[in-house]
């Protein structure tokens, strides 16, 4: 449930640039992991980029791509909202972060089917 | 039970140590405030039930209460308009209850000195007055955020003061940007090193609740957002 008084646009935001910030730090550990299997050898690489192919793994991989975007696109709209002069049209830059954010993971997933 | 002539209400009561609701039914009238619904139930049912209002009119800033999960000024808010379902009034968030809906406001007011909310004067009372253009940029911030009534809604409604008592908080900072841009004032360096002290203007997430719920429709986010970029500049240039 979330409390009445969070109950407006740029918290949404906030919430999700939060959330996607700590799903991305969780996998962390994964892409270190892939990267270790890169300096092992090619055989190892190979198979896990074989695994990639499963389709559902491609939609694993299109909703991190929608969290790193979402994530980079939300922490533009803040810093520029923080250091750069002042504009009313908050809740737009918000909306245009996700909609950006989502506009680029549809992309990856049409290229990548 | 509420009909068209009445309305259900739940009023929280109790003081530090712990309290809870109490249900009562009020006769409804027409562009009835919720300042108006606890009135009406202090002076017909419960006549120790305690809360704070002076003007009646969105002037004084003295009838914040919590109204349905949000912080509004009572006197202004008409039952027809606090929300869905029956009404639940309670004492503001993020300040201590002295008793039912009135809260201390000391931490409040502290904070606002702490912050350097106080001004401090250029010149003395036997200098000539100067003049000031309303129309220069310093003038038209320093007046978009002067319309503060003091009533702690945007203090309320903050995450930052929740998760850290320290923070200065919206009204607080607001206030010292308005001082920053005001041109008569001699305290700048002061109000800036608190700004980008412990309690200041860093803390804020900037997910702006304070300014989508002041009742004056000011923006403290937008005064907390010149604050930081005033306190990095003048961290840069060694001023801090
Ligand atoms: S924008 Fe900053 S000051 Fe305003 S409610 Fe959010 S955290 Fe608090
Ligand atoms: S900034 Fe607005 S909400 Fe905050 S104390 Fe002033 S009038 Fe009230
Ligand atoms: S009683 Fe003065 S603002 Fe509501």
């Amino acid at each position: 449930m979330i409390a009445a008084h969070r109950k407006q646009p740029l918290w949404f935001a906030f919430a999700l640039h939060r959330v996607s910030g700590l799903l991305l730090a969780l996998f962390l550990p994964a892409h270190f992991y892939v990267l270790g299997l890169a300096l092992k050898g090619e055989a190892a690489l190979d198979g896990f980029v074989a695994w990639t192919d499963n389709p559902m793994v491609k939609l694993a991989e299109t909703m991190l791509v929608f969290l790193l975007a979402v994530h980079m696109f939300g922490g533009l709209r803040v810093m520029a909202l923080e250091m750069l002069p002042w504009s009313a049209r908050q809740k737009t830059f918000a909306a245009a972060a996700a909609a950006g954010a989502f506009g680029v993971a549809c992309c990856f997933l049409l290229g990548a089917l | 039970m509420a009909s068209d002539e009445t309305i259900d209400v739940e009023i929280w009561q109790g003081d530090a140590g712990g309290g809870d609701y109490r249900a009562y039914t009020v006769p409804a009238q027409r562009s009835q405030t919720v300042l108006d619904v606890v009135t009406w139930v202090q002076q017909n049912v419960e006549p120790d039930l305690t809360y704070r209002f002076a003007c009646r009119v969105g002037m004084c800033g003295s009838c914040a209460m919590n109204v349905n999960g949000k912080p509004r000024w009572t006197c202004r808010t008409h039952v027809s308009n606090a929300g869905d379902g029956p009404l639940r009034i309670a004492p503001l968030r993020n300040l201590p209850v002295i008793k039912d809906l009135v809260c201390d406001m000391t931490e409040f007011f502290d904070k606002w000195v702490g912050a350097g909310g106080v001004f401090k004067p250029s010149a003395t009372r036997d200098d000539p007055m100067p003049a000031i253009d309303p129309t220069m940029t310093e003038r038209a911030a320093a007046s978009e955020a002067i319309e503060c009534i003091n009533c702690a809604i945007c203090y309320s409604a903050c995450d930052a003061v929740a998760q850290n008592d320290a923070y200065f908080g919206p009204a607080a900072l607001n206030r010292s940007w308005s001082l920053i841009n005001d041109v008569r004032d001699a305290g700048k360096t002061e109000r800036l090193t608190a700004a980008a002290g412990i309690g200041g203007c860093f803390n804020c997430h900037s997910q702006q609740g304070c300014a989508s719920h002041c009742p004056n429709l000011l923006n403290p986010t937008l005064s907390i957002a010149g604050l930081k970029r005033a306190a990095v500049k003048a961290k840069v240039r060694g001023e801090i």
